[in-house]
């Protein structure tokens, strides 16, 4: 049988891994699909790429079909989130000079305690605080703004959080342009090899159960080719199953690091994905359980809760009505697809829709379809919560 | 009789924004500014105030622009992008073309239709100029790999240009490859043996 060919646009990251592996190590394939997949320079362009039809599904930052649902930012076709690729993996970094700065204080960079990074952070800064993030709508900008606002940094009020592509990130901080960013791997780990900056903290520091990307595709092509969806959502699921297993990332930092994917050194790679950053000059390392997720605690569902936070999030941000927003948001992530894809497969499904996030300091057994399925920590680092249940 | 438009062009190769210049003069009277250093992209265009900014899609400071979409305050012009509120034809066909166009909210479709006709035009030819410069550096390369193929099979085995060719032609038939593929796996065994 000849293979179905499905076209997948992506950002060269390391989180891009479920896609790359699912079509590398086969389990495309075992669907009869092919992955057709086509790098883009941009998120923007991503989100265009996907709305007119160019690539049929896409790596997506978690945010982007949320705003478009609402309306904000380059409002094309409607889009819908029927997995997540993968839970945390962000970085904040900080220039030389900041670096420093924070040295001088005393601040020891454990890079696991989001307080006293940030509560260091803001008295380390000269004047107002600046900020690059890859995109308007991103987990980077979410968790800064929530990060900060808790830390009594009210954004946008008294911070400058702007939009700088990760490839210009050294030259933006070079020029003084910015002072710290956040940004997904391996642009920190690059940051710190050529001398850029250094790391803070990870992102999981503020959220530990963070949905980073998304696997996004039009909501009618949803409709039109739910079969040949169902095949993409096993494949991903799959792939992100093997991701899932320690033994499959060095592998996986080979396969990433290939010209036609990252182009980069795989031992660059393999610090994210083992969660061993290397986060100044001297060659610090530390380890961050967690980094980045692509199977473990059903990383892979789709929660409406989720959705909804974000949602929130913006309407808050940009003005919006909330209980609109979070009506909207909701209905962008979709568990009733996923669900239904991976109906008859071993996949041990939730019972739930939406759950709470946050408030979950330790993992914790769920009700499932089969009864096993554990929940890792989900907390902000302030110990807020949020319940979709309430108000 | 209303002011003309005035136009940013984000684009860092001087002769590729000249021409856009050239195509874009010849659609109209305008008002077109050329932004080559994309380093504080979003103040220079907030400086500028333009109505309509051009970018070609490949260039990642396009997200950049995404951020000019959220300006909110009273003094801000808001820019929409122009997919969000133009016919899907001629959307698509921007998009197709490789260009992103930012449009000043309010401003009339029919004022904009010319300017985006001639940077579609223009892209697309950039486009088909781009592919075909790839093309012609693959073939450069694969031509230079052939030739020291043959060169290595004419010394080891004693034998002329063309017989080495036809060497080289008739393994890859036998084994369902390119001529290419298989002067390039000789050039690295005999770099591995060396």
């Amino acid at each position: 049988m000849r293979a179905v060919t499905v076209s997948v646009g992506f950002i060269p990251l390391v989180d891009a891994a479920p896609l790359i592996v699912a079509q590398e190590m086969g389990f495309a394939a075992e669907e009869g699909i092919n992955l057709a997949l086509k790098p883009a320079p941009s998120w923007s362009s991503l989100r265009d790429m996907l709305s007119f039809g160019q690539v049929e599904a896409a790596h997506m930052l978690s945010p982007i079909p949320v705003a478009t649902a609402l309306g904000l930012g380059g409002a094309g076709a409607k889009l819908s989130a029927v997995s997540v690729l993968s839970v945390n993996g962000n970085v904040i970094g900080v220039s030389n000079a900041l670096a420093a700065r924070l040295h001088d204080q005393g601040h020891d960079f454990g890079f696991n305690d989001a307080y006293k990074a940030g509560t260091a952070l803001i008295g380390a800064a000269k004047g107002r605080l600046r900020i690059g993030v890859p995109f308007p709508f991103s987990m980077h900008a979410e968790l800064l703004y929530y990060w900060l606002s808790a830390l009594g940094l009210p954004a946008p009020q008294s911070v400058d959080i702007h939009t700088v592509p990760p490839p210009l990130m050294a030259d933006a901080m070079e020029a003084g342009d910015i002072d710290a960013f956040c940004v997904g791997e391996p642009w920190g780990s690059q940051a710190v090899d050529t001398g850029v900056g250094q790391l803070l903290l990870p992102g999981s520091a503020i959220w530990s159960c963070a949905p980073e990307k998304v696997l996004a595709v039009r909501s009618d092509w949803a409709e039109q080719e739910s079969a040949l969806m169902g095949r993409l959502i096993r494949a991903v699921w799959r792939a992100g199953r093997w991701l899932g297993e320690p033994d499959s990332r060095m592998l996986t930092s080979e396969l990433l690091s290939r010209p036609e994917y990252l182009d980069l050194p795989s031992d660059m790679l393999e610090r994210a994905l083992m969660g061993r950053l290397v986060i100044g000059p001297a060659g610090e390392e530390r380890h961050v359980d967690g980094f980045v997720e692509f199977f473990k605690g059903a990383a892979t569902f789709p929660w409406r809760s989720q959705a909804e936070w974000i949602g929130m999030q913006l309407a808050t941000r940009m003005g919006l009505d909330q209980a609109m927003a979070r009506n909207v948001a909701g209905g962008v992530f979709r568990s009733d697809i996923h669900c239904q894809a991976l109906a008859g497969t071993t996949a041990d499904l939730p019972g739930a829709s939406s759950k709470v996030e946050g408030g979950l300091e330790a993992p914790m057994a769920v009700a499932s379809e089969a009864g096993h399925l554990i929940l890792g920590q989900n907390r902000f680092f302030d110990g807020r919560v949020f319940d979709p249940k309430g108000d | 009789m209303s002011a003309p438009l005035s136009i940013i062009v984000v684009e860092t190769d001087r002769t590729r924004a000249q021409l856009i210049v050239d195509s874009l003069r010849q659609a109209g009277d305008f008002d077109i500014y050329i932004i080559a250093e994309v380093t504080g992209l979003a103040r220079q265009i907030q400086a500028r105030n333009p109505d309509i900014v051009l970018i070609d899609i490949e260039n990642p400071s396009r997200d950049t622009m995404e951020e000019l979409t959220l300006a909110s305050g009273p003094l801000d012009r808001p820019v929409a992008m122009f997919v969000d509120r133009s016919d899907e034809g001629l959307s698509a066909a921007a998009i197709e073309a490789g260009v992103s166009a930012y449009i000043v909210d309010g401003l009339h479709s029919n004022r904009v239709k010319p300017i985006l006709d001639a940077a579609i035009a223009r892209f697309r030819m950039f486009q088909r100029m781009r592919t075909e410069l790839a093309e012609t550096k693959k073939a450069l390369e694969e031509r230079k790999v052939i030739d020291r193929a043959k060169g290595m099979l004419m010394r080891a085995k004693g034998i002329g240009e063309d017989e080495a060719y036809a060497l080289l032609r008739k393994t890859a038939m036998d084994q369902g490859r390119r001529v290419a593929d298989v002067a390039q796996a000789l050039v690295t065994a005999a770099g591995l043996l060396a």
